[in-house]
């Protein structure tokens, strides 16, 4: 017989966590940057181009993974609204990790600046310059930013309800032991 | 289906369920606590980046479509034809090829895009050089030599000091006053401008980039500098400026029907003791100045519908070679600037109606 594991792969666990943390910094970096007019300004800047095309390049890793090998199943008592919301968030966050990078990249493209992810290392624009698909690009970067941390926080909710009140393994199948 | 954790469930007591909830509710939310920080929702005292647009706003009107500052100019185009004297100290493709296309745009330092050309004895000149290897250079020079204070903190104040009283629509006239009184780095700047008169030309203008800057060439050395171009044809300097509010385009337009205008770019080496991080400062005494080449303007557009229009000037586009300081200014220019560019560029279908509306 060949029972699913209780536990995502090393690698998935890897991935996971290793996003997390990244995609966590991300968010504060963003949210910090625009609303500063010091050298903070700048220098998350500079943190942020460069790692959200890392982010961009390991959620495409992270889709073929999981594609590819067996997920834990969820608890067959958990009720179906949540098996709907977790589906639902679990799609939320992976569509808005791809979204979120290609937006940042192709506002940049479309105010006509050079995308730069560091004083050497520049990326093509994907987009033509125009001021208004820039301003539309731009605030989806802004507003999606903003939904991804709210589906992060429930996310987050949710793991810690599966861990500590329903201590159903969910929580335990990405730490990966009991 | 394996249900594979129900053995070892034990219901909770109420409690416990309790404390379980309340301590998941606590971890959430210091996070979004610690987010909140961060974006300035729990720092309302922060200065931010619109801050500063909103501010302009409050002392100029809001003119949608138009850049929040410097709102008034004309775009230009031609290029830059590189001399040998900067090549040893940046290696920055500008200073190396024979010439790179620039793009640019002459304005007023106003918020109001229908200010008369005579309000204000300041001039501006943004220009945006593009190499060939795909990077930028884009810079904001304005005619005077220093700016007024040092920090994005006191220009916030500077702006405040000159926001209308709401009682009579117009600034309180003492405040400016008050805020220069409190304000001594002002000083260059104020003795610079009791000598400054409105130009009657954008073409007779030196422009200044103010803030410090690091030249770094090939071998990775530093050099700190501050550039500006200079007009190579002086002819009516002393021109006094003419009756009418729009003569500054008309001008150019007319030079350029003749034939190109020339400035060279001098870039000022800093001496070890300069501030280097201070706008609001001069270098002064004796400085090497190398002349990096000549830009050639040979046309104009009108701003509403030129190539200019959708740049955004930030002064930190800068291509490998050039550095920015650690001027404070510097990164405020740049926030503020992608603050007020994101509003206009969310306006550009605006743009239409208020040239219907500026019409006489």
């Amino acid at each position: 017989m060949n029972a699913p594991s209780r536990f995502f792969t090393p690698l998935a666990r890897l991935l996971h966590w290793l996003m997390a943390l990244m995609v966590i910094a991300m968010l504060f970096i963003g949210a910090g940057m625009v609303a500063s007019v010091s050298q903070r300004h700048e220098w998350l800047l500079h943190l942020h181009k460069p790692l959200g095309i890392a982010i961009l390049a390991l959620v495409i890793v992270r889709l073929v993974v999981r594609f590819s090998t067996r997920q834990p199943p969820l608890p067959s008592d958990l009720p179906l609204w949540q098996v709907l919301a977790a589906k639902a968030s679990h799609l939320l966050l992976y569509g808005l990790m791809l979204v979120l990078p290609l937006l940042g990249w192709a506002m940049i493209s479309a105010a006509g600046d050079p995308v730069m992810l560091s004083s050497t290392v520049q990326l093509p624009a994907w987009v033509p310059a125009n001021a208004q698909v820039f301003a539309v690009l731009r605030k989806a970067h802004g507003y999606l930013a903003y939904l991804l941390f709210l589906t992060v926080l429930l996310h987050l909710a949710a793991a810690l309800f599966h861990g500590w009140v329903r201590r159903d393994g969910v929580l335990q199948s990405m730490l990966g032991k009991d | 289906m394996v249900d594979h954790s129900s053995p070892s469930r034990r219901p909770l007591g109420r409690a416990s369920l309790l404390l379980r909830l309340a301590a998941i509710g606590v971890v959430v939310g210091a996070v979004a606590g610690a987010f909140a920080y961060v974006n300035g929702t729990l720092d309302p005292q922060r200065l931010r980046p619109k801050t500063l647009v909103n501010a302009l706003e409050t002392n100029n009107g809001v003119h949608p479509g138009y850049r929040r500052n410097h709102s008034k100019g004309v775009c230009v185009a031609g290029y830059f034809e590189s001399g040998p004297a900067a090549r040893a100290y940046s290696s920055a493709q500008v200073f190396h090829e024979a010439r790179t296309p620039v793009i640019g745009r002459f304005a007023l330092p106003s918020g109001n895009p229908y200010a008369p050309d005579s309000s204000v004895p300041i001039r501006s000149l943004a220009l945006q050089f593009s190499q060939a290897n795909g990077q930028q250079w884009r810079t904001g020079m304005n005619s005077m030599p220093v700016f007024p204070v040092g920090t994005p903190e006191a220009f916030y104040q500077m702006l405040k000091a000159g926001a209308p009283d709401p009682a009579t629509g117009k600034p309180n006239p003492a405040s400016m006053p008050a805020f220069f009184a409190s304000h001594p780095e002002a000083a260059p700047f104020l003795a610079w401008v009791k000598t400054a008169k409105p130009s009657a030309s954008y073409a007779t203008e030196s422009y200044n980039g103010i803030n410090g800057f690091y030249l770094i060439n090939a071998n990775g050395q530093r050099q700190a500098v501050r550039w500006g171009v200079v007009p190579i044809s002086q002819d009516t300097k002393e021109a006094a400026a003419p009756a009418g509010a729009d003569f500054l385009q008309q001008d150019l337009e007319q030079r350029l029907l003749a034939g190109p205008v020339r400035w060279q770019l001098l870039i000022t080496l800093a001496n070890p003791a300069d501030p280097v991080d201070d706008a609001s400062k001069v270098w002064a005494g004796e400085h090497t100045v190398l002349n990096a080449g000549t830009l050639v303007l040979d046309s104009s557009q009108p701003q509403l519908s030129g190539d200019c229009r959708d740049i955004n000037f930030d002064p930190l586009i800068l291509p490998s070679g050039i550095e920015a300081s650690n001027d404070p200014l510097l990164a405020a220019r740049s926030a503020a600037y992608a603050s007020s560019y994101l509003r206009r560029t969310g306006e550009v279908s605006q743009l239409h109606n208020a040239v219907q509306e500026s019409k006489p």
